[in-house]
């Protein structure tokens, strides 16, 4: 198992979330499989509710009620986090995979001082008060913060210094994978990048960094590989410069032709309908309504996963056939 | 649970945003000025009269004179005294019901909030169970099964408060739970001992103070007529509802004294609670609105 934990710092395997809701089973994350290394940036790009958020939860066997995981593995350090239970699973969070959310006005406890926040992530998983207080002002210095902010209130500081802190409290405990959902959206663009900058800093430490964001040029600045998710389902993965050159997938060409400037010389094209409702997704291939290119085989049966580069898979019949 | 809450993080608390809005500052304060009088009377008590309360110490039927201020009764027994006393009677009695109420509703409430689910139900239903009785029919008969003592009075009003609590922590749980810090909190791998305690908890507090103020004076008016009906404290111990039973019987006679003082202290110390609550609940409303 450390074998396999050296090589692979998160394992996703067959991960299926549903939502039980009053209309029905919402199929939010449908059968995806991910690994990445200690040290690896995987951005997970789509559109609103393609389920991404919800990969993000699942990572920490947290997806909020009436979802549940119905299926899968997440191996994080060889232990699989959605076996854990009770007091195991709490410390696994924060220990092992860690979160930083969209919004730093809300994520942290108006009421109590920045430090105090920080000091009880390591004083609830087993790391003594002194040592806590020792580390709080270098960890604070790491995430780009003076020392001293550790006496002030949330309410104090600026939306970046906040998001810094939110991260210094993700990393505080070493995590080895950091899920950062949308962690720039609510920033400016200036703040954005310092952000973005930290969140590589981490990274170099040796931290799995998994980048949830809409911003498809957002990703494409910073991450190595990366997963590109329509509805629910993981369509196209691959190192990144392979991705985006070289898309197999025609969501993933669709959606890089709909984003301006990062094919220069085309007018942005938006893809035509709407994402699927995933309580009746479409029978087949989900993208099939959307798709220029679609067979009768697409609507149908699900695509396979097909081997198209180095490290390279997209799920779509139209490989299959070539 | 509590006292970790009390003993360690009361220095915390003087960081929450409870300053006093100009519109309800008057109130607060009035009400604080005759709450504390009447709390400092409860205690001065042998400093500030002569008299044992509970002796004949002069003509019965005094009017109130220089040497007994507000008269004595059929008895003889100074008024003043009576009143000085009986305040130590009302705020023993309202104090420990409060302190009750607040041990049960509140944890009761959190943890109801937080998880939710079948306990959630069953723990509301029995609450609005209570809570769907008048409050006061409720607790005469509960003083009635229990017999009428000091502590039995307070066990009672405390039962018919207890949902009060409970439905404002329960209601206020959700909605802070609902925060992006809580979530926080969670992907942190904090315990939900400690969310609830650190992180739920103390935003609950300027809530619980409003309802802790115009609950008092509820209380003090429950207190008084439990006691007017013979189911608190027992003769010749002072109390404020009791004297105003025995004055009753005496004011066609012109012994005006016997109802009018006890009267005006239960009126005075049920404003000077309702007034802090009301002009606190003028600040809650603000940050909630």
């Amino acid at each position: 198992m450390s074998g396999a934990g050296r090589e692979d710092a998160l394992i996703v395997e067959g991960l299926s979330v549903r939502y039980f809701t009053r209309k029905g089973e919402v199929r939010a994350v449908d059968n995806v499989s991910l690994t990445a290394g200690p040290g690896d940036y995987l951005g997970i790009v789509g559109e609103s509710g393609s389920g991404k958020s919800t990969l993000g939860y699942a990572l920490l066997n947290l997806v909020p009620p009436p979802g549940k995981i119905v299926s899968g593995k997440v191996i994080v350090r060889g232990k699989n986090m959605l076996e854990l239970k009770g007091e195991e699973l709490r410390r696994a969070r924060g220990s092992l995979v860690a979160m930083v959310f969209q919004d730093p006005f809300t994520t942290l406890d108006p009421v109590r001082t920045v430090g105090d926040q920080i000091k009880e992530v390591m004083t609830e998983h087993g790391v003594s008060k002194e040592e806590a207080e020792e580390r709080i002002p270098g960890l604070l210095e790491s995430v780009g913060l003076p020392a001293r902010l550790a006496k002030s209130y949330p309410h104090q500081l600026s939306g970046g210094q906040r998001q810094r802190v939110s991260i210094a409290m993700a990393v505080a405990l070493r995590p080895a994978v950091l899920v950062a959902d949308e962690p720039t959206t609510a920033l400016d663009v200036v703040v954005q990048r310092q952000i973005m900058d930290l969140i590589e800093s981490v990274r170099r430490m040796g931290t799995t960094v998994i980048l949830i964001t809409h911003d498809i040029a957002l990703a494409a600045q910073r991450v190595e590989k990366m997963a590109v998710m329509y509805a629910g389902k993981v369509v196209e993965y691959g190192p990144k410069d392979a991705v985006l050159r070289n898309p197999a997938h025609p969501y993933t060409r669709a959606l890089l032709n709909s984003v301006p400037g990062l094919k220069v010389s085309k007018w942005p094209e938006p893809i035509p309908g709407f994402p699927p409702n995933l309580i009746n997704p479409p029978p087949g291939c989900r993208f099939h309504p959307r798709c220029r290119h679609t067979t009768d085989t697409c609507r149908r049966e699900e695509p396979p996963i097909i081997k198209v580069g180095p490290k390279h898979y997209a799920s779509c019949w139209l490989l299959s056939r070539r | 649970m509590l006292s970790e809450l009390l003993g360690k993080r009361l220095d915390k608390l003087s960081n929450l945003p409870l300053t006093i809005p100009r519109k309800g500052r008057g109130m607060v304060y009035f009400g604080l000025g005759v709450v504390i009088a009447v709390v400092f009377m409860a205690l001065a008590a042998p400093l500030l009269t002569p008299y044992d309360p509970t002796r004949t110490v002069g003509m019965p039927f005094t009017p109130p004179s220089l040497q007994h201020p507000m008269g004595t009764n059929k008895l003889g027994m100074d008024m003043w005294s009576r009143i000085l006393y009986g305040a130590r009677t009302v705020l023993y009695v309202v104090f420990s019901a409060i302190a009750v109420c607040m041990v049960v509703g509140i944890p009761l409430g959190l943890v109801s909030g937080y998880f939710g689910g079948k306990l959630d139900r069953g723990l509301s239903m029995v609450m609005d169970a209570i809570y769907s009785f008048p409050s006061l029919v409720l607790a005469i008969a509960l003083a009635v099964a229990l017999g009428p003592s000091l502590m039995n009075a307070a066990i009672a009003i405390a039962v018919v408060y207890i949902p009060t609590y409970f439905r404002m922590v329960r209601g206020q749980v959700l909605s802070v739970k609902s925060e992006q810090f809580i979530e926080e909190a969670k992907v942190l791998g904090l315990p939900t001992g400690r969310i609830l305690l650190k992180h739920i908890l103390p935003h609950l507090i300027p809530t619980i103070m409003v309802v802790f103020s115009l609950n008092a004076a509820d209380a003090v008016l429950t207190e008084a007529a439990l006691s007017f009906l013979g189911l608190s404290v027992q003769f010749p111990t002072p109390d404020w509802g009791y004297d105003l039973y025995l004055g009753r019987g005496f004011l066609l006679s012109g012994y005006w004294w016997l109802v009018f003082f006890p009267g005006l202290m239960i009126t005075l110390l049920a404003v000077g609670f309702a007034l802090i609550g009301e002009g606190l609940s003028e600040q809650v409303r603000r940050e909630v609105g």
